[in-house]
């Protein structure tokens, strides 16, 4: 059994309006010089065919269209 | 002719679009998610809500169920599809229609009355989504725009999410799969304000060969 994280985020070039959102708060706690802020999510799983992660991404944890993806065994 | 609306966990709309059909003509009934045959289904509509609880992204599971697969086949065979907010969201992950929606620009759930234009005609129905921006790569924009393919765009000042070129609403390239952000199943009698919306489900009928 294999033990992995992905990694999904909005693509560059896409409106991130949670990442700016976040961006934007940064300030009024003191947290200056902060930019490029994206929100994406993080799904760990164990899995018996590792070799199946990248179709597996592709096909349903991520939307190719909109999102990457990394996938890291640990 | 005979309507289908599908049915998940998580949908919320489905008896709204099953008045609605039934007003625009013919029969309809609920088609439960892990139905897989639908051969009694002239027309389908894949409803409102929050399908599986719109976990990982909206409509990203409710694509992989069978009755998604029996949808695919209808329209494959160019039999009329309607996909309506979460419905819309479903056919575009399930990549029979193209493009994606994203959060709404503002980041807030909108709930409210939004004028848009289809083809000239102006309709006013309701719209309530919190992940309603329309999102595509400018190449496909710019063929969706060029096939007539946008179906429904925002009137001007009247973009609720941040959509992509005022778009509320696409169809495919054959044009017998449609979908849109707002409701037009909320808009269907003057209880509500407007009967709008049943210019939708007439439109959907009659690609159908059906109504009366």
């Amino acid at each position: 059994m294999a033990r992995a994280r992905v990694l999904i985020r909005p693509k560059e070039g896409i409106l991130d309006p949670q990442g700016k959102a976040v961006e934007r708060a940064l300030p009024a706690l003191g947290f200056e010089g902060v930019g490029h802020v994206r929100v994406g999510r993080l799904v760990e799983l164990e899995t018996d065919r590792p070799e199946a992660l990248p179709e597996l991404c592709e096909k349903l944890l991520a939307n190719p269209l909109i999102e990457d993806f990394e996938i890291e065994q640990i | 002719m005979k309507w289908g609306i599908l049915q998940f966990p998580g949908s919320c709309d489905e008896r709204d679009a099953l008045h609605a059909c039934e007003l625009a003509g013919g029969e309809a009934r609920l088609v439960w998610h892990e139905e897989r045959e639908l051969d009694d289904v002239d027309a389908v509509v894949v409803p409102g809500g929050f399908s599986y609880g719109d976990y990982l992204r909206a409509g990203a599971i409710a694509r992989f169920s069978p009755a998604m697969e029996a949808v695919a086949e209808l329209a494959a065979a160019g039999g009329p599809v309607l996909g309506i907010c979460n419905g819309f969201q479903v056919l575009c992950e399930a990549g029979l229609l193209p493009g994606a929606l994203l959060v709404n620009e503002g980041m807030r759930f909108v709930c409210r009355q939004v004028e848009l234009v289809a083809d000239g005609e102006r309709l006013s129905i309701p719209a309530k989504h919190g992940e309603g921006r329309y999102w595509a790569p400018d190449d496909v924009l710019d063929a969706l725009e060029a096939n007539g393919q946008v179906a429904f765009r925002y009137a001007p000042g009247q973009n609720p999410n941040g959509s992509a070129r005022e778009i509320a609403g696409v169809r495919n390239e054959a044009g017998n799969v449609l979908g849109l952000m707002p409701h037009p199943e909320h808009a269907v009698d003057e209880m509500t304000g407007s009967t709008d919306g049943l210019r939708v489900f007439e439109a959907v009928a009659g690609a159908a060969g059906g109504g009366g």
